[in-house]
C-alpha cells in the first residue's frame, strides 16, 4: 500500500501534516504524538522580527468550532532558526515554516533568511484575519497575491505553497492569481472571519472583537473551495478546514487535495493527527486501494 | 512528567454550594504525578463542544489514584459535568502546568489566599505544604464551600463580599482585620484580588505566587491562547508574554504584568 504523496517535488510519507498556529513547532505535542509518524510539521507562522499578538481573551469556543485571534505572536526568525529548525530536524519528517509578515519587505527577508535552511518548503501566509497589517490585506485582491507570490518566488529557495483566505468572493480567481504569480502550491483554506459575543459580559468574546473561526462547523465550505480550486487550477492543494477524523481528510482528498493539515482537532484530542494517519490506511485497506495517489480528485 | 490523554471513571459527584460541585474522577496516571497548583483538562463528551475545561486540581489521592475537581458551572461544558454520577466517564489531559513550589517553604508563616473558585487548588496546597499555614478564604456570600476542610490543615479566615460570615469586604480586608503576617503568600482567584495581594507582597517584600486563569485551547503550551504579559522577556516566547498552561499556572508575583 502507498500513502505516499509528492508536492512540489517534496515526497511526504503520507498525506498528513498539522495546520500551522494550532502546533507550535512540534516541541509539546511532540510529548504526545510521534512526529515521525507525519508526512509534515507546518510551524506556526514566524516573521522577521518578534511579534507580540494580540491582547486575551485570544480565543472563544462556538458551536462545532472556534474563534481565535492569537494575532501571530512569534518569537521571530533568529530564534526559530536556532532553536525550532533544530528541534523538528531530529525527526524523519518534512519541515515547512509557515511566514508571516507586516510588508512585501518583510516576508522576503524571512524567506532569505530560511533560504540555506534545512526546511523542505515554505508556506506563505496571506490570509491571517487577526492582524492589522500584512496578513489578509495580501489575500483578498487577486493583484496583490500575484504580486507577492512573484516575489516571495524570487528569492526563496524551496518550494512555495501560498495559504489563501476564504474571506473572498471567488476562490478561483485567488487561487488563478497564485499560480500566475508562480506557486508551486496552494493550501487553504484559513480560517473564515467570525465574530461571537458573550451575552453576560455584553461583549465581545475575544479582545480583537473578530477572529478566525475553524473546527467542524467550516469543513463544507473548506471541502467546496478546495473543489473549486481543484477545478481552477493545476497545482497541488493542501487542503484543510475541519478536519477532525480520517473520513473528514478522506473527502478533501476525494475533492481534490494531495495532502491535509488537521489543526482545532488537535485541540480536541492531541493525537488527532497520528489517528488520521492511521484512519487514512484502515480506508484504503477498507476499499483496496493501493496506492492514495489515486484517490486524489477522483470525486468531479 | 509526562501528560496522558484517557478516559477515566466518575468516583462521585456532590454539589458543595450554589453552582459550585465536586467531582472525584479515578486516574491513576493523573494522580501518581499531581503536585498542589496543577490543573487538568476536561473534555465534553459533546462532539460539538471541541475545546477541553481545564479545571484545578482540588486534592490528590494518591492511594486510591483519584482526583478531586471543585468547579464553578460557567457554561455548558462545565454543566455537563455537574451531571456526571459515579460510574460515568470523562475525558480527561493531565496534570498540567507547573503548580506551587514547595522547596525551602519548611517552618515559614504562609498566607494561601483563596478568592471564589480560585479556593479550590489551595486545599491540596494545604496538605502538601510543611508551614504554619494560614488560609484566607473570599467568598460572594455565606455559602463557605471547602471552609470545613481547610480547618484540618490551616487556621481559617473568612471575607464575604456581603458581610455574611468573617470578615465584610475581600481577602486583604481579613488579613488586616485579624492582624495576620505571612513569610511567603500563594494565592488563587480574580485577577483584581490578585492584583491587589501583589501590590501587598511587594510593598512588604515578601515572596508571592499567584496561580492565573485565562481562556485555554491546548492546555500544553502549542496554541498561544492563554497568555499572560511578563515583566521581562519571556525566553520562549521572545515576547513578554508567557504561556499560563505551560509556564504557569503559578508565577512569582513580580513576573507577571496584571
Amino acid at each position: 500500500m502507498n500513502t505516499k504523496v509528492t508536492l512540489a517535488g517534496v515526497e511526504l510519507k503520507n498525506p498528513v501534516m498539522t495546520a500551522s498556529g494550532t502546533f507550535g513547532s512540534g516541541a509539546e505535542y511532540g510529548q504526545m504524538v510521534d512526529l515521525n509518524k507525519l508526512g509534515a510539521v507546518v510551524t506556526k507562522g514566524v516573521a522577521n522580527v518578534p511579534w507580540p499578538g494580540n491582547p486575551t481573551p485570544r480565543i472563544a469556543e462556538t458551536y462545532g468550532g472556534m474563534i481565535n485571534a492569537i494575532g501571530l505572536q512569534n518569537p521571530g526568525i533568529d530564534v526559530f532558526v536556532k532553536r525550532d529548525i533544530p528541534f523538528l530536524k531530529q525527526y524523519d519528517t518534512k519541515i515547512i515554516v509557515n511566514v508571516c509578515g507586516k510588508t512585501t519587505e518583510d516576508y522576503i527577508e524571512v524567506v532569505e533568511r530560511l533560504a540555506d535552511e534545512p526546511v523542505d518548503m515554505l508556506e506563505i501566509n496571506i490570509s491571517c484575519p487577526n492582524v492589522k497589517e500584512g496578513g489578509i490585506a495580501f489575500g483578498q485582491d487577486p493583484k496583490a497575491v500575484e504580486a507577492i507570490t512573484r516575489e516571495v518566488k524570487k528569492y526563496a529557495k524551496q518550494p512555495v505553497i501560498m495559504k489563501l483566505s476564504p474571506n473572498v468572493t471567488d476562490i478561483a480567481v485567488m487561487a488563478k492569481a497564485a499560480e500566475a504569480g508562480g506557486a508551486d502550491v496552494l493550501s487553504l483554506i484559513n480560517t473564515l472571519t467570525g465574530m461571537k459575543i458573550d451575552i453576560h459580559r455584553k461583549t465581545f468574546a475575544v479582545a480583537n472583537r473578530t477572529g478566525g473561526l475553524s473546527g467542524p462547523a467550516i469543513k463544507p465550505v473548506a471541502v467546496r473551495m478546495v473543489y473549486q480550486t481543484a477545478q481552477a487550477v493545476k497545482l497541488p492543494i493542501i487542503g484543510m478546514g475541519g478536519i477532525m477524523n480520517a473520513d473528514d481528510a478522506m473527502e478533501f482528498i476525494l475533492a481534490g487535495a494531495t495532502a491535509v493539515s488537521v489543526g482545532t482537532a488537535n485541540f480536541h484530542n492531541p493525537y488527532a493527527t497520528q489517528e488520521i494517519g492511521a484512519g487514512i490506511e484502515e480506508y484504503m485497506k477498507r476499499y483496496q486501494v493501493e496506492d492514495i495517489n489515486c484517490l486524489i480528485g477522483a470525486v468531479k | 512528567m509526562t501528560q496522558v490523554k484517557g478516559t477515566a471513571a466518575v468516583a462521585g459527584q456532590e454539589k458543595l454550594a450554589e453552582g459550585v460541585y465536586s467531582m472525584w474522577i479515578d486516574t491513576e496516571p493523573v494522580a501518581a504525578q499531581a503536585k498542589a497548583g496543577q490543573f487538568v483538562s476536561l473534555y465534553s463528551g459533546d462532539g460539538a463542544r471541541l475545546l477541553p475545561r481545564p479545571i484545578s486540581i482540588c486534592e490528590t489521592d494518591k492511594e486510591k489514584g483519584r482526583i478531586r475537581l471543585v468547579y464553578r458551572v460557567a457554561g455548558a461544558g462545565t454543566e455537563e459535568f455537574s451531571r456526571y454520577q459515579e460510574g460515568d466517564t470523562v475525558d480527561i489531559l493531565g496534570p498540567l502546568g507547573n503548580g506551587f513550589p514547595l522547596e525551602g517553604m519548611a517552618g515559614k508563616k504562609a498566607f494561601l489566599i483563596g478568592g471564589g473558585i480560585g479556593i479550590p487548588p489551595m486545599l491540596q496546597l494545604a496538605k502538601e505544604l510543611d508551614c504554619e499555614n494560614q488560609a484566607v478564604l473570599g467568598y460572594r456570600d455565606g455559602e463557605l464551600f471547602l471552609k470545613e476542610e481547610f480547618e484540618s490543615y490551616a487556621s481559617v479566615h473568612v471575607a464575604t463580599e456581603d458581610g455574611s460570615a468573617g470578615t465584610k469586604g475581600n481577602v486583604i480586608d481579613a488579613i488586616r482585620e485579624n492582624g495576620l503576617k505571612a513569610d511567603v503568600i500563594f494565592a488563587c482567584g480574580p485577577t483584581p484580588m490578585l492584583r491587589a495581594i501583589k501590590a501587598y507582597a511587594l510593598e512588604r517584600g515578601i515572596p508571592c505566587y499567584l496561580s492565573l486563569e485565562e481562556k485555554m485551547a491546548c492546555g500544553i503550551g502549542a496554541c498561544l491562547a492563554c497568555v499572560c504579559q511578563s515583566k521581562e522577556v519571556d525566553p520562549h516566547s521572545n515576547v513578554h508574554n508567557k504561556r499560563i498552561c505551560k509556564d504557569g499556572p503559578v508565577f512569582k508575583a513580580e513576573e507577571v504584568e496584571l
